[in-house]
């Protein structure tokens, strides 16, 4: 267990900093993957897509 | 010809075909984020409520638990990065470009992320945040070299003709790796030896060792969850361009 010592702060600051940081990046990239479904989407509803579209993911 | 000379494609190629990838990466996903949150779960569990203070750090040993994963990753993902720059030059892999692209922005996340709680480690521990010795400043260029690669894949237009000059500079970066590995071997250094894989095994009391192995193996699934995610988004996004120019012709020649 953790103790409330001289070095609390520096502990506090850097698993805040992972945190903040990891959770921005996940953030980010699962932004940017629903950002380029959606345009694929609209593509698609425009009647734009793929000759094997069907046939292929 | 006939139906014996074809040649067909060995597992790896249809493997590593896009259309493919896409189809079986997708059981991936769900897998690999339930596995890193319980990883991370049962990691700070033993880092905030089941570790030991370190009778020379005090409890400063904790912050090594986010540290030294972030440092690893830094390295490894660079490696991953080398290896793909290696399917792009010799084997024209067609994912290779894509796992290269994907990476190098996670890889600068943890590299600036084992930079950042390497300093606040050293501060109360050497008492500095910063000293230009060999580990350090050449973390630093890795660092400068993952923010050049992302840079240059931004500023080309032609992917194929981008990933193509990406991979030379992966590979000439890739010689700042072993630097980093053997810097605290071959100058005077803050830093202490290696402590975890060594050739006698891990210097390291197994209190202390078990958080620091979960919390390993909770960043490096993170690592592959979102390089995963990220080679789908890419693959999703050139396809997604490709319709678009296409779409762009057939319109201008209308």
């Amino acid at each position: 267990m953790i103790a409330e010592g001289a070095h609390l702060e520096f502990i506090v600051w850097a698993y805040a900093g992972v945190g903040v940081l990891t959770l921005a990046l996940i953030g980010y990239v699962a932004w940017d993957a629903r950002r380029v479904k959606q345009r694929l989407a609209e593509l698609d509803k425009a009647g734009i897509r793929r000759r094997s579209a069907g046939s292929n993911t | 010809m006939s139906v014996d000379t074809v040649k067909q494609p060995n597992w790896f190629s249809r493997l590593a075909h896009p259309g493919q990838f896409l189809a079986w990466s997708r059981y991936l996903v769900w897998p690999l984020a339930i596995a890193t949150l319980l990883s991370f779960a049962i990691g700070l569990w033993f880092a905030f409520f089941n570790s030991p203070e370190d009778y020379q750090m005090g409890d400063m040993v904790r912050v090594m638990y986010v540290h030294v994963p972030n440092a690893w990753l830094s390295q490894l993902v660079y490696g991953v990065m080398a290896v793909s720059a290696l399917g792009t030059l010799v084997w024209r892999h067609p994912l290779a470009d894509v796992a290269n692209k994907a990476a190098a922005p996670l890889g600068a996340v943890f590299t600036a992320l084992a930079l950042y709680t390497g300093s606040l480690w050293g501060r109360p521990t050497w008492g500095t945040f910063w000293e230009w010795d060999g580990r350090m400043t050449s973390t630093l260029v890795l660092l400068l070299i993952y923010l050049g690669i992302i840079a240059l894949w931004r500023a080309f237009d032609d992917q194929l003709k981008a990933g193509r000059i990406v991979a030379i500079v992966t590979l000439v970066g890739a010689l700042n790796i072993p630097v980093i590995k053997f810097s605290v071997d071959w100058w005077n250094t803050l830093h202490q030896p290696a402590s975890v894989f060594t050739a006698s095994g891990p210097k390291m009391p197994a209190s202390i060792l078990t958080p620091l192995l979960v919390m390993m193996l909770a960043f490096t699934l993170l690592f592959a969850l979102l390089q995963v995610v990220r080679m789908r988004t890419e693959i999703l996004r050139r396809r997604a361009e490709t319709l678009s120019r296409q779409a762009a012709l057939q319109g201008a020649a209308k």
